[in-house]
């Protein structure tokens, strides 16, 4: 399959999902392909924005080429990954520590020479088998001595790997007593690869051991009229520094984010915020929830993917604050932003208009992205997410009914009481009410599916195979996804995007972003280079063959 | 120098064991490697290979999870391994252990014995090769695992009742180790040269290193054939590269105590004095002079030699990585004039200080610092005193490289901050020539960046 497609439209027209959807199901052994069709869903949005039942946050079937990471990974790796003043211990064998090493591209700004950085580092116990016979606790607290001597940081978290549950080492009786020791916060994650069905059990680990052990420590009051933290965004490529310097543009004070760009204080004294606004749902809605309960911070559902959704953002945040200074500064910032925004849109627009788009990819990706592609005119015609649950498909409405199996049952729910010193409102209950008569939305997300066409394809935790069988009866113009697919979908004449590391690339988020993301996706939508596949006397084979009779 | 010998470790110089396992599996043709344990690990490593090679690597696994961790993850690996065949139809599935089944003690071998068993008793197609190996990443690094993956395909593929492809003419068995595609590919130009005929294990110059396509293949083209695998007996001779494994069990040691296949154990061919070992077992084992090609080669290698000197010439070089390629790199270092100053490596074999000597006798009037076990923080803590010049290994010295303002000439594994890590040459007298030109142009980069005035005749 090469590019120079036909027109796009009439070929996705040309697809049914139901039979594309036994397709893929009949390939399977009949319990793997029940499994599965629970997995593969039509979309289907009727008036009231109901959508169809997702099975999500299923355990994988093995075997299958998964996309899927574990817990450590989504623990150790994305939610505390990105800060850059806490010593990341990994507990065992050398190699997890080694593989989430800076791989996800996560970046950061010291604010001087003197400010530490440990992003750049890779600390690890480097179990041995004598280890794994007698026990690993003495070689950890002598680690933790080692790096506190050598780096004499804030705070250092221990992120365990799979052997480390399995010989039963204590991490946390470690983190209190070496705590005591050396007098600088430490504490442990119990994030063994094999918890979950995902890197999402390893985002809740991350979450309550944030929430028990860092937040709330620093009671000073912030700066600033408007605070808010950012929570869910990892800035990956420099989004967060995009969004930064919007927020600062538009008088917005940002506490914190969980976790990109982050430090340790910010985390401490994140609670003085007043509003917790939340990008990727999925791996921090429960830090959110749970400083609404302790100390009365309501939070909103925002996403700065997107121009649209970045200014649609902006006015939300300033709605809340019920400021009419605020919201002219928004709109001022938004206007001023737009005008180079909108040229590149139109221009690119002119370009992309009518092709499609597939995204595959982590737990609010795939939904936050199809905004930008939107704004170009691409449509996107099937998604899905890696590691995502069913409120991310269907949203926040079906939690009452989703039904707790083993594995997450296994993941402990903190239970949180208010605050009884630092309990504040942030909001009375007449200033909510009055809020929501206008519409505004407190602790709500829609999740994808009701934003998605009816008829596209929906697929959680698809599999090598699958996106396969979809690239070849959709023919999209681009895939979207992470580095392990993307080589295979190149090879396949697709040009692919990564949405997890965005390849050499970012930042996408906010104005700039978009701007960024947009001539990213022109450019590998537009190129060239799939029609050089052939040789010459390839092409044309009589052509050659003329040449030689004659 | 004193330096702290530390518990912890800081900025690894090594990776784990399944890594080196998938990736010698990924070397035979219409192998699937399949991680036995979390499915974190399978995705880890696959990130991991692809930000090197930039080409699909598929890994399955058995997804364990918690119950599994408790109960033996048996169960899974058999349905992991059904849905693969059915799947992939996978010709060959390599399955690794992971420290999570190494700890539970899963008894891998036991559970596809039974596999087998059970499939023959469904009266299903036949079964694809399956290969096992224990890689518990809490011992040893991705060399060792590569390593026992290539022994374990041949100890349990090459048996005296296995069928091998009959192989026409004269060949040799050529263990290489983990180098490069582009190493691979030269290798076999010049074995073919002298006529020879090879069964490469593994072989990865096409399964990680292939072609645009218009159709992707879900298994790459390329990589050992299992059937001259199983005729790997039949060879006039293997030759395996690494002066650690000398002596120890490997394939090739399979070989010679099954087959009495004649076994020549020689460095790593880098550099002109190791790859003159190469060709000279080479002329051996054909019974042919060296061809005219690969003399010229060797001639123009040594000319820039001469040429390059008075840039090289007494710089000082840190080189690490995995043992055998710092030994090999050593070798050339001190035979062109640099002056190896440390040769660090996260592998422990023991072995790294007497074959640094080994090779690079007569050449230099002082061993260098040899550390096996190291990491990058000590690795920098030897630094200091040392006033290295450059740093010859992977992309994972760039901190330091960036604290010392010395260059960095990136080769071997990983490199995920240049374009092209699969294409670097090492091998050969023409990966020599392309190492000593890479060393070259470095310092005189520097020493052009570092000039205030910026002269552009050097």
């Amino acid at each position: 399959m090469v590019a120079n497609k036909t027109n796009p439209a009439t070929e996705i027209d040309s697809v049914d999902p139901n039979e594309l959807k036994a397709e893929l199901v009949a390939k399977y052994p009949t319990k793997v392909g029940r499994k599965r069709a629970k997995q593969i869903v039509i979309n289907r949005v009727d008036e009231c924005g109901e959508v169809p039942e997702m099975g999500a946050n299923a355990r994988t079937i093995p075997g299958i080429i998964t996309q899927r990471g574990c817990s450590y990974a989504g623990c150790k790796g994305v939610v505390l990954g990105p800060t850059r003043d806490i010593i990341n211990l990994t507990h065992g064998p050398i190699g997890c520590g080694f593989y989430s090493w800076l791989t996800r591209r996560n970046q950061t700004r010291p604010d001087g020479p003197e400010d530490a950085n440990f992003m750049t580092y890779c600390f690890s116990t480097d179990l041995q088998d004598e280890d794994i016979v007698f026990g690993g606790e003495k070689k950890l607290r002598q680690a933790i001595r080692e790096l506190y001597e050598n780096f004499k940081p804030k705070a250092i978290g221990i992120f365990s790997t799979c052997p480390v549950g399995l010989i039963g080492d204590d991490v946390h009786a470690v983190a209190r007593e070496m705590k005591e020791e050396l007098g600088i916060n430490i504490f442990g994650f119990s994030c063994e690869g094999y918890k979950g069905v995902s890197q999402s059990a390893g985002h809740h680990i991350a979450n309550n051991g944030l929430f028990n052990h860092v937040v709330g420590l620093d009671n000073t009051p912030k700066e600033g009229k408007f605070k808010i933290n950012l929570l869910g965004e990892y800035n990956i490529g420099g989004d967060a520094f995009e969004i930064e310097r919007i927020l600062e543009e538009a008088g917005i004070t940002l506490v914190t984010t969980f976790s990109g760009n982050s430090t340790y204080d910010k985390f401490a004294n994140s609670h003085m915020a007043d509003l917790n606004t939340v990008m990727c749902h999925r791996s921090i809605n429960y830090v959110a929830e749970m400083m609404e309960k302790k100390y009365g911070i309501p939070w909103i559902k925002v996403n700065f993917i997107g121009a649209a959704s970045t200014a649609k953002t902006l006015r939300k945040i300033a709605n809340y604050f019920e400021d009419e200074e605020l919201i002219e500064r928004v709109e001022k910032t938004i206007a001023e932003e737009m005008v180079e925004v909108e040229k590149v849109r139109l221009e690119v627009k002119s370009r992309c208009e009518g092709k499609t788009a597939m995204l595959f990819v982590g737990g609010s990706r795939a939904h936050h992205y199809q905004d930008l592609f939107a704004e170009i005119g691409m449509k996107t015609v099937a998604a899905g997410y890696e590691f995502a649950h069913r409120d991310d498909y269907e949203g926040r409405t079906v939690l009452p009914n989703i039904k707790v199996d083993a594995d997450s049952r296994n993941i402990e729910e903190l239970h949180v009481e208010p605050d009884p010193e630092r309990y504040s409102p942030r909001k009375s209950e007449e200033a909510l009410e009055r809020l929501k008569a206008k519409g505004f939305r407190f602790k709500d997300y829609d999740g994808m599916m009701p934003e998605m066409e009816s008829g596209t394809l929906i697929v959680d935790d698809i599999s090598q195979y699958e996106s396969e069988k979809l690239i070849e009866k959709y023919k999209p113009d681009i895939f979207c996804a992470g580095i392990k697919e993307k080589y295979a979908i190149q090879k396949k004449g697709v040009p692919m995007k990564q949405l997890h590391s965005y390849d050499s690339g970012g930042p996408y988020a906010g104005f700039k972003g978009a701007i960024n993301f947009w001539r990213e996706i022109d450019r590998m939508v537009n190129s060239k280079v799939w029609s050089y596949l052939k040789a010459p006397w390839q092409e044309s084979p009589e052509l050659t063959a003329t040449y030689a009779w004659e | 120098m004193a330096t702290m010998d530390y518990v912890s470790t800081t900025n690894a110089c090594k990776l784990c064991k399944p890594l080196g396992a998938c990736l010698a599996f990924r070397g035979i043709e219409g192998a699937v490697p399949m991680l036995h344990g979390s499915q974190g690990c399978a995705t880890y490593m696959r990130r991991y290979i692809i930000s090197h090679f930039r080409e699909p690597m598929d890994i399955a696994s058995s997804s364990l999870g918690e119950k599994h961790a408790v109960f033996g993850g048996g169960p899974n690996l058999k349905q992991g391994l059904k849905n693969l065949i059915t799947k992939f139809g996978a010709g060959m599935i390599g399955v690794a252990s992971t420290c999570l089944t190494e700890t539970i003690g899963d008894d891998v071998p036991m559970i596809i014995r039974e596999f087998r068993k059970e499939m023959e008793a469904e009266g299903g197609p036949g079964l694809p090769a399956l290969v096992s190996v224990s890689t518990p990443s809490y011992s040893g690094t991705h060399m060792e695992g590569f390593h026992s993956a290539v022994r374990a395909v041949v100890d349990q593929l090459c048996t005296p009742d296995s069928v091998g492809e009959e192989l026409a003419g004269k060949f040799v068995n050529l263990l290489p180790g983990f180098l490069s595609p582009a190493d691979l590919r030269h290798l076999k130009e010049i074995v073919e040269d002298f006529g020879l005929g090879w069964v490469m294990l593994p072989d990865i110059s096409e399964t990680l290193d292939g072609p645009a396509l218009e159709d992707y293949e879900k298994i790459p083209a390329g990589g050992t054939p299992i059937s001259a695998i199983k005729g790997m007996g039949q060879g006039a001779a293997t030759l395996e590269f690494g002066h650690t494994l000398e002596g120890g069990p490997t394939a090739g040691r399979i070989l010679f105590e099954r087959f009495g296949v004649p076994l020549h154990q020689s460095g790593v061919p880098i550099g002109l004095r190791e790859t003159d070992a190469f060709f000279q077992a080479l002329e051996k084992f054909s019974g042919r002079a060296t061809p005219k090609k690969h003399e010229l080669e060797r001639g123009r290698l040594v000319d820039s030699y001469v040429d390059g000197h008075k840039y090289l010439f007494g710089k000082r070089a840190v080189v690490y990585g995995e043992e055998d390629l710092v030994i090999g790199l050593t070798a050339f270092l001190a035979e062109i004039g640099v002056k190896p100053v440390l040769c660090a490596s996260g592998g422990r074999s023991g072995k790294m200080s007497s074959c640094i000597e080994r090779v690079t006798a007569g050449l230099l009037e002082t061993v260098p610092r040899v550390e096996e076990g190291a990491d990058f923080q000590k690795i920098e803590d030897l630094c200091e005193g040392l006033a290295p010049d450059l740093l010859v290994g992977h992309s994972k010295g760039y901190r330091l490289s960036k604290k010392l303002g010395a260059p960095l000439v990136r080769v071997g594994f990983p490199i995920h901050d240049r374009f092209g890590g699969q294409r670097v040459l090492h091998a050969g007298y023409r990966g020599a020539q392309m190492l000593f030109d890479s060393l070259v142009n470095a310092i005189l980069e520097k020493t052009q960046e570092e000039s205030p005035i910026g002269y552009g005749y050097m």
